[in-house]
């Protein structure tokens, strides 16, 4: 599986995502600079965790306007995996690849700890791998990881199974405690919580890389 | 624009400046004429108690700084040790005290990148920060807006730049009610062979400006930082630096790939003072001249004055010597990271810092007169009279004791603190916060680092030299806790009022126990930094002089922590166990004392005791290791228990009273737990080597018991642990 990381200048979870992509898929992943858009075809691209253009303004609002952005909008719609973390997550949804937007915590404070997630559906892309009704623990390190979406479109979600991650206690303040959503199409998954790291037992635990290896087994 | 340099120097404007009559005289006489305003105002920052060290040099001088390992040690941006495979660890710890107490969110926050800034510049890529912080007492008006603040500000400093907040120590004490103390540490990793320095060097060759833009923010800090305050210190919130941690991920990033390439001959930060003194240290290190023409310097607002641009404290900004003919290479790398690069200047030999701005030479100074001359203070002082040994009466309840010390300001949870901070970007982090010492991997090694940051003030207030001895002496024990090499330390010095003989005793007496300790352990200080006039309307802090210790360990798999792994293990508990409860803080805190000569520390049985436990560790024996500190042992079987989720039921047999078996400090002691097995043969051969050692109990139940006469349930110490810190920051919202 060939992946790619895009970097933003302000993107500091990189160095992780390419360490966790390169043990788990045995190969480097290409790191994309943000201005170089017109990059390698991938088979996975995933938007790192950061704070890509510095998120003084609201996070991720000047990233999803950035070039390269409108490439990976554009390979995302031809069905490419797509997967954004935490900063990625944020930018996913400015995009409007994913619906609803990242709020500040409902505490105001910056939270940093492990947290137990509910894999909601375990069919998809990203969830094939762990078992249904899973609990696993991955941690949360965000200031603005309240997500919010209209009633009807949070039953729309969960009605199609757009849901992935559900926080088992309420960390941030999000609706129905969503933790990652997933599009449509299910090509596009978008988490606050790193599964990058948690892939080995020094960090505490494996949890993480089964979405690692979920999406290697469908894509072979 | 007016020209500040017609202004005339009078004694007033002298005064301002915070120099004195015969430091003025000294700099007219090294000038061999009147200076003008410009170079009044460089003077007043290089000779500052912050930049000049005026005080404190002549006692620096005497502490050990040399060892096999360490490769740089006082002198430069931050301290360099070898940690085998041609790589290095550097570090230091800087504070930044007077302006978090005025602007607590932003002082914090440039106080870590400051002390980023002092780490990569020598080339190190930063992989942990660490801080120190002190509040006044709990019910202080101002103690939890400062606390909100400061954790708000390194957190929003840190998490942003993508450096892991890995761990520190926090108190609250009455002491620093009007004076808080904010030390931040960073430490990072070179190759040992590209690691740079800031000594200048080839006539002619392009001095360059990179980083942020100069503004007019942060002037006079550094003099300021040199100051006691006073009821109107309010007023000097102008001289707080703003930061911008994005642009500082951007320069490190920057900077990281320019040190790639062979460009640099030198390179330093611009910190305290700014320019003026990046350009003096480098001129001076080097033994030459620079020439500066200020219309250069990048600007952020319109019709700057020379003074301005000198003594701006802009955060985020660096100040290089290229070989000649890379301007364009270096400048290119900077362009991608969209940030300013300028030439403003070039290396000459006049020996002097020469100043131009509109075609006009506004200052002219003898470098060697800005550092060299400074003046250098042997203050009188008076050593802090001895204490006798205290009698220290037994609690009226000693459960409740217990659960008021574990649940208490100072000895609990700091996890409302370090959940606010990213303690795991980077993905190294194998010991988080709230244990004995954070540990971080060595990227790509099965090495790691081990990193901790103590000092027990009560102590030092006591006896200044036992503690600086046991300040030391902690981060060793703390490192040596999980199993790592104590290598070596970088400090913090925090002080009152140095003109004050009694504090001027501290001083002297916390240095002289720093210096024994770090002989005795083969510790050396490579890094540090002093805080003197901690004061506020006369009023001075305790004495704190927190220390930096890092250490390696070659195996991280042997790294213990302090959690209870199994019920049904045998805890061991290795040391001495003396009746020594002076400036204890069962003392302190339940009895509302502070009476009596602190723990002694001797040095010999601390690195007898520390080495026998680490071969522990490294032997494989031993992965659970908690080291005795404040609280004395019940507080580390607390700790204990606490972290592993399970109890403990403890038998003490000794001839002291059970109150000073359970809170006395005395030093060189750590409990670990293993199987009854091995427990014994520990026992053994910690016999055999004539260590203090005994069995005391056992792991697991729901209920932390020791001879039945502490019995207390483990979700009741949980809760009181957990809760003191989260309960009290909540009262803030009310």
């Amino acid at each position: 599986m060939k992946s790619a990381v895009i970097v933003f200048p302000g993107s500091n979870c990189d160095r992780d995502m390419a360490v966790a992509l390169e043990k788990i898929t045995g190969q480097k992943p290409l790191m994309v600079w943000h201005q170089d858009y017109d990059f390698d075809k991938v088979d996975f691209i995933a938007l790192p965790g950061g704070f890509s253009y510095g998120d003084y303004l609201r996070c991720g609002a000047m990233s999803a306007r950035s070039h390269i952005m409108k490439e990976v909008i554009k390979r995302a719609e031809d069905g490419v995996p797509t997967f954004g973390v935490c900063n990625g997550f944020q930018i996913l949804t400015e995009t409007g690849l994913l619906p609803g937007a990242l709020m500040r915590n409902a505490n105001l404070h910056f939270v940093c700890k492990d947290v137990k997630l509910k894999v909601e559906n375990t069919d998809s892309l990203f969830t094939n791998g762990y078992d249904e009704g899973a609990e696993i623990t991955i941690p949360v390190a965000h200031h603005d990881g309240n997500y919010f979406a209209d009633a009807d479109t949070l039953d729309r979600l969960e009605g199609e199974g757009q849901v992935a991650f559900r926080y088992a206690d309420d960390i941030n303040g999000a609706q129905r405690r969503i933790a990652g959503v997933m599009n449509a199409k299910g090509n596009v998954l978008g988490m606050m919580p790193h599964p990058e790291r948690m892939i080995e037992p020094a960090l505490g635990g494996s949890d993480g890389r089964v979405m690692f290896e979920s999406v290697m087994n469908r894509l072979g | 624009m007016t020209n500040v340099n017609n202004i005339k120097i009078t004694p007033e404007i002298v005064k301002e400046h915070g120099l004195n009559e015969e430091e003025y005289a000294r700099i007219v006489s090294a000038m061999g004429r009147e200076p003008n305003y410009t170079e009044l105002g460089i003077y007043s920052v290089m000779w500052s108690e912050h930049c000049s060290y005026k005080s404190s040099r002549f006692h620096l001088k005497k502490l050990p700084t040399k060892a096999p390992w360490v490769i740089q040690g006082p002198g430069e941006n931050a301290g360099v040790i070898d940690i085998g495979d041609g790589q290095a660890a550097i570090f230091k710890m800087e504070s930044h005290n007077h302006p978090s107490y005025i602007e607590p969110y932003q002082g914090a926050a440039t106080g870590v990148g400051g002390i980023l800034r002092d780490v990569f510049t020598m080339g190190a890529r930063p992989v942990a920060n660490m801080n120190a912080l002190r509040f006044g007492e709990p019910d202080h008006p101002k103690t939890r807006h400062l606390v909100s603040g400061v954790v708000e500000g390194i957190g929003g400093y840190g998490n942003c730049v993508g450096v892991p907040t890995v761990g520190g120590e926090t108190n609250f004490d009455a002491s620093y009610n009007g004076n808080i103390l904010v030390n931040a540490m960073t430490v990072g990793l070179a190759d040992t062979d590209k690691i740079f320095y800031c000594a200048a060097a080839g006539v002619g060759n392009p001095v360059v400006y990179v980083g942020s833009k100069t503004g007019r923010d942060g002037i006079h800090g550094a003099t300021m930082a040199s100051a006691e305050f006073t009821e109107d210190s309010e007023e000097k919130r102008p001289t707080v630096q703003v930061g911008d941690p994005f642009t500082e991920k951007l320069l490190i990033e920057a900077c990281l790939e320019l040190m790639a390439t062979d460009a640099i001959i030198a390179i330093q930060d611009m910190g305290a003072a700014g320019l003026t003194s990046s350009s003096v240290e480098m001129a001076s290190k080097g033994g030459v001249g620079f020439e500066l023409n200020l219309d250069n310097v990048p600007q952020r607002e319109a019709n700057m004055t020379p003074y301005e641009m000198c003594l701006s404290e802009s955060q985020e900004r660096m100040l290089m010597v290229l070989k000649p003919g890379r301007e364009e290479m270096a400048k290119a790398i900077f362009e991608k990271w969209e940030l300013d690069f300028a030439v403003i200047g070039e290396i000459t030999d006049t020996g002097k810092l020469t100043l131009k701005f509109g075609g006009e030479v506004v200052g002219d100074m003898p470098i060697n007169s800005l550092v060299e001359d400074a003046p250098e203070y042997e203050r009188p002082y008076v050593y802090t009279d001895k204490r006798d040994a205290a009698d220290v009466a037994a609690p009226a309840d000693l459960n409740k004791a217990v659960l008021d010390l574990i649940g208490g300001p100072n000895l609990c949870s700091r996890r409302w603190i370090w959940e606010q901070y990213d303690h795991m970007v980077m993905g190294d982090t194998i010991q988080r916060p709230g244990g004995d010492a954070a540990v971080v991997r060595v990227h790509g090694t099965e090495k790691a680092l081990a990193i901790s940051t103590d000092v027990t003030p009560r102590y030092c207030y006591a006896d200044p030299q036992q503690g600086g001895r046991q300040a030391v002496a902690e981060t060793w024990r703390n490192i040596t806790a999980v199993g790592a090499t104590p290598l070596a330390i970088t400090n913090c010095l925090n002080f009152g009022n140095p003109e004050r003989p009694e504090i001027m005793g501290q001083f002297v007496g916390c240095l002289e126990g720093m210096g024994e300790a770090c002989r005795a352990l083969d510790y050396p200080i490579v890094s540090g930094n002093v805080s003197l006039y901690n004061e506020t309307n006369g009023s001075g802090i305790m004495p704190t002089p927190a220390i930096g210790g890092v250490g390696v360990m070659k195996d991280n798999e042997k790294m213990a922590t302090i959690a209870f792994k199994n019920a049904g293990e045998a805890i061991v508990l290795i040391g001495e166990t003396k009746d020594e409860l002076g400036a204890s803080l069962y003392q302190k805190q339940i009895l509302g004392e502070d009476a009596g000569a602190p723990p002694f520390v001797d040095l010999d049985i601390e690195r007898r005791n520390g080495d026998f436990v680490r071969a522990l560790i490294e032997n494989g024996q031993v992965s659970t290791c908690h080291d005795l500190s404040d609280g004395g042992l019940i507080a580390a079987l607390a700790d204990m228990a606490i972290s592993g989720g399970m109890g403990a039921d403890v038998t003490l047999e000794s001839d002291l009273q059970l109150h000073t078996s359970l809170f006395s400090e005395s030093q060189a002691r750590y409990l670990v737990a293993a199987d009854a097995d091995t427990a014994e043969t520990i026992r053994k051969e910690a016999k055999d080597a004539g260590i203090p050692v005994a069995v005391i109990g056992t792991t697991g139940g729901d209920t932390l018991s020791v001879n039945g006469d502490v019995s207390i349930a483990m979700s009741e110490l949980t809760a009181a642990h957990e809760g003191w810190l989260p309960n009290y920051m909540a009262k803030a919202a009310e």
